[in-house]
């Protein structure tokens, strides 16, 4: 499915990430693990295309995709923040992804419906995304990315900020999502617990040094 | 919210004492000369000759379509600019920051002489010039305020529209642009309101032929001694232009709360070899877009000589006139050194008139909390009037009995500081309101009596934007042109009035006195704001921003919490 190949960074004369090579199957949960600083976050830009690495390859089912363009990438990414679009509502930020892929709109209709379904928040389609709390924001953001189907989800710490409760509940969630929906995905984390919960597999990555 | 009598010491005779200076100035130098205006204005043959007239008519829709594409223009041209500072980080950026606003603090009539200078003659009196000119002068208000916004919005955001398989330029068009839409259309509106009312600018490049409501206003009432129907047309305008403000206020203070961005610093370094020449493209354009006009001024400034540069006029401007080409220029009635010395008079007083009237006027809305909202919103009042119209009002109210006043020079000066006040308030208020009483307590629990902790405290905190405060009416000053048009006589021109004069006739060596004018105008101008920046610098003690920023957004949300 995703392959990496020697991928090397650095932002002047900082390393961030050297030589690395990571395989994630189709259907499979990969974790990365790594204190804060080892350039897991970056590591899912490149994958994305929004960073251009130095050296090496980033190839999808088997072809490079150095070339392509992010938004021809098909590769999904839920970013820490969220990064909900503040001026759309809950079901306009969830239809972004199909309007651009050029869906109908009654196909639209019922593809939110039932990502909000997914996530426990059906007739939340109209409410204004800064109004949410944050384990709502999360999952919005979450079938956001998953609602488009990409061939496979990046999650960049999806789970900081949550109170521990809301945490394991989203935890267990999230995991049971990406099964439902067979979807591959990698997961940047700094939490073992959350990275056993979730991922099928777990990786560890040290700093670049 | 405490009362008002917690949140300031001052004693209530005090505070009301302070508010007459503002109040006694506004009635007599604004209010008097409006109503002098309607009086001429409602006459039955005025108002007929305005309705029936159908160049009027033409006037007010070039007056229009002018404002609306310079307003599209500039928005069009700043966008980038905006992007590049708010988004980019490199050596170099902050200075490319002041250089973009250097435009938007010179007079209008030097930035009219500017484009003059820099135009060819076929393009110089021409709309083509007015429309340059008005984007030159302008774009800092978009650059700053589409920029200001674009800072905030987080670069992931667009990141995640292009993860979601949003090409680049609808990331633009979906994402970026309806989130900065507030900022363009707030920037906009004050660039229309500002191009709508442009009068210097017009007066210097539009020559006859294309004159705006503003022109008109001057010409019908000073050169057709038409003044029932000019002062008809200042009327509607003040009108108009009233409801423009209210109506911008309010889209403004709706789109304020819908995002909940928080100030953030998104800039990085230029990455990869396409992004570091859009950096320095950008640069490269801003440099020479802002320096060209100025340098052309300088330039025709030393050509009173056919065909080769001098200082011909330079000496003649300073008096020691090379024998014999003096005689051969037209006699004119403008001493060109004078103007100097005579701006620089009327600045003084005009800056001490603004910062008496508004210091007191301040203190005392600040000490009057909510009902000081009244006296706050008196004196924004000229703001959104015209200079012209002050001018004109000023003329009318003080050329007859009981006040025949219109041969004194004070009312030069008077104008001036009649424009300058509202800014002098808005300087000085939101120190005055962060001011923590608590401050004072703590002062007089250690032994200070209220003058004496007013003079420790407040006195001492606000002499930073004091200082800013008499650099802006300084400048103000130094500029204005649409009231002083109306108020100026012979042998009082102040430097823009020379300026416009020269450059009005013919002749080459005027026209080069009229450039070297210009080019001292802009100096002086510059001079003084850098004097102000320099002395903020060894009187601050602490940065003072943050606390304006966030008093400001205290007041736009204030109406509504009233009604909710």
């Amino acid at each position: 499915m995703l392959e990496l190949r020697d991928i090397s960074l650095s932002f002047g004369v900082t390393t961030v990430l050297r030589n690395l090579s990571l395989d994630v199957g189709d259907g499979e949960v990969v974790a990365i693990l790594g204190p804060s600083g080892s350039g897991k976050s970056t590591l899912l830009r490149v994958i994305a295309g929004l960073i251009a690495p130095d050296e090496g390859h980033v190839l999808l089912d088997g072809a490079a995709i150095d070339d392509v363009p992010t938004h021809r990438r098909d590769i999904g990414l839920v970013f820490q923040d969220e990064q909900l679009f503040p001026h759309r509502s809950v079901r306009r930020n969830i239809e972004f992804g199909l309007r651009m892929r050029h869906w109908k709109q009654a196909d639209r209709a019922v593809r939110v419906q039932e990502m909000l379904e997914l996530v426990g928040l059906s007739g939340f389609g109209e409410r204004r995304v800064t109004d949410l709390s944050g384990g709502e924001a999360k999952r919005v953001a979450l079938v956001r990315t998953l609602a488009p189907s990409p061939k496979i989800v990046l999650l960049d710490e999806p789970l900081t900020g949550l109170d521990r409760p809301l945490h394991d509940q989203v935890a267990k969630d999230l995991g049971r999502l990406l099964r439902v929906t067979g979807t591959s995905a990698l997961l940047v984390t700094h939490d073992h617990e959350e990275a056993a919960v979730i991922a099928d597999r777990v990786v560890s990555l040290a700093g670049p040094d | 919210m405490n009362g008002a009598a917690a949140r300031n010491h001052l004693p209530r005779q005090l505070v009301v004492a302070l508010t007459i200076p503002a109040v006694a100035f506004f009635s007599l130098f604004y209010a008097w000369p409006v109503v002098a205006l309607v009086r001429r204005a409602v006459t039955v043959d005025s108002l007929r000759t305005v309705i029936g007239d159908r160049s009027l008519r033409e006037i007010l829709w070039f007056t229009t379509w002018q404002a609306a594409l310079s307003t599209a223009l500039t928005v069009v041209v700043a966008m980038i600019p905006a992007w590049v500072l708010s988004r980019y980080e490199f050596t170099g950026r902050r200075w490319i920051t002041a250089l973009v606003t250097v435009p938007f603090v010179l007079p209008t009539v030097v930035v009219g002489a500017a484009f003059l200078a820099l135009l060819p003659s076929s393009l110089g009196q021409s709309v083509t010039a007015i429309l340059a000119a008005h984007v030159f002068f302008n774009i800092a208000v978009v650059v700053r305020g589409v920029g200001g916004l674009w800072e905030q919005i987080p670069s992931d955001l667009a990141a995640a529209a292009r993860t979601l398989g949003a090409s680049p330029w609808r990331t633009m068009r979906e994402v970026t642009l309806p989130l900065l839409t507030p900022a363009i259309a707030a920037s906009a509106s004050i660039v229309f309101l500002f191009t709508f009312t442009s009068f210097g600018v017009v007066r210097i490049l539009g020559g006859p032929a294309h004159p705006t409501i503003e022109v008109e206003i001057w010409q019908r009432a000073t050169r057709f001694g038409d003044v029932g129907v000019a002062a008809v047309i200042s009327i509607a305008q003040v009108i108009v232009l009233g409801l423009a403000v209210l109506w911008f206020t309010r889209i403004q203070s709706r789109h304020r709360q819908t995002l909940g961005l928080r100030p953030a610093n998104q800039r990085r370094h230029p990455r990869g070899w396409r992004q570091a020449t859009a950096v320095r493209a950008t640069c490269a354009v801003i440099v020479v877009l802002i320096c060209a006009p100025l340098a052309a001024l300088v330039e025709r400034s030393t050509r009173a000589d056919a065909g080769k540069h001098s200082l011909t006029a330079w000496r003649s401007v300073f008096g020691s006139h090379p024998p014999g080409s003096v005689r051969q220029t037209p006699a004119t009635s403008i001493d060109p050194l004078g103007s100097v010395f005579t701006s620089l008079r009327f600045m003084i007083v005009a800056v001490l008139l603004s910062l008496v009237i508004g210091g007191c006027a301040s203190l005392a809305i600040a000490a009057l909390g909510r009902s000081g909202r009244v006296l706050d919103t008196g004196i924004m009042l000229p703001l959104g009037t015209s200079a012209v119209t002050i001018g004109f009002g000023l003329v009318v109210a003080f050329s007859t009995r009981p006040f025949d006043w219109r041969a004194a020079p004070l009312l030069i000066p008077l104008g001036h500081a009649m424009v300058a006040t509202p800014f002098v308030v808005r300087v000085l208020l939101p120190t005055l309101r962060s001011i923590d009483p608590r401050l004072r307590d703590a002062a007089a629990a250690l032994g200070a009596s209220p003058a004496r902790a007013w003079r420790e405290i407040d006195l001492r905190l606000v002499r930073g934007p004091l200082l800013t405060a008499a650099g802006f009416a300084a400048a103000i000053s130094l500029g204005e042109f649409g009231a002083t048009t109306f108020l100026t006589r012979q042998g009082r021109a102040t430097l823009p009035i020379a300026i416009e004069q020269l450059l009005g006739r013919p002749g080459t060596v005027l026209h080069a006195q009229g450039y070297v004018l210009a080019t001292i105008l802009a100096a002086l101008t510059f001079a003084v704001i850098a004097l102000v920046e320099l002395a903020r610098g060894l009187v601050d003690d602490r940065p003072r921003r943050a606390d304006t920023r966030q008093h400001r957004s205290v007041d736009v949300r204030r109406p509504r919490a009233r009604t909710s």
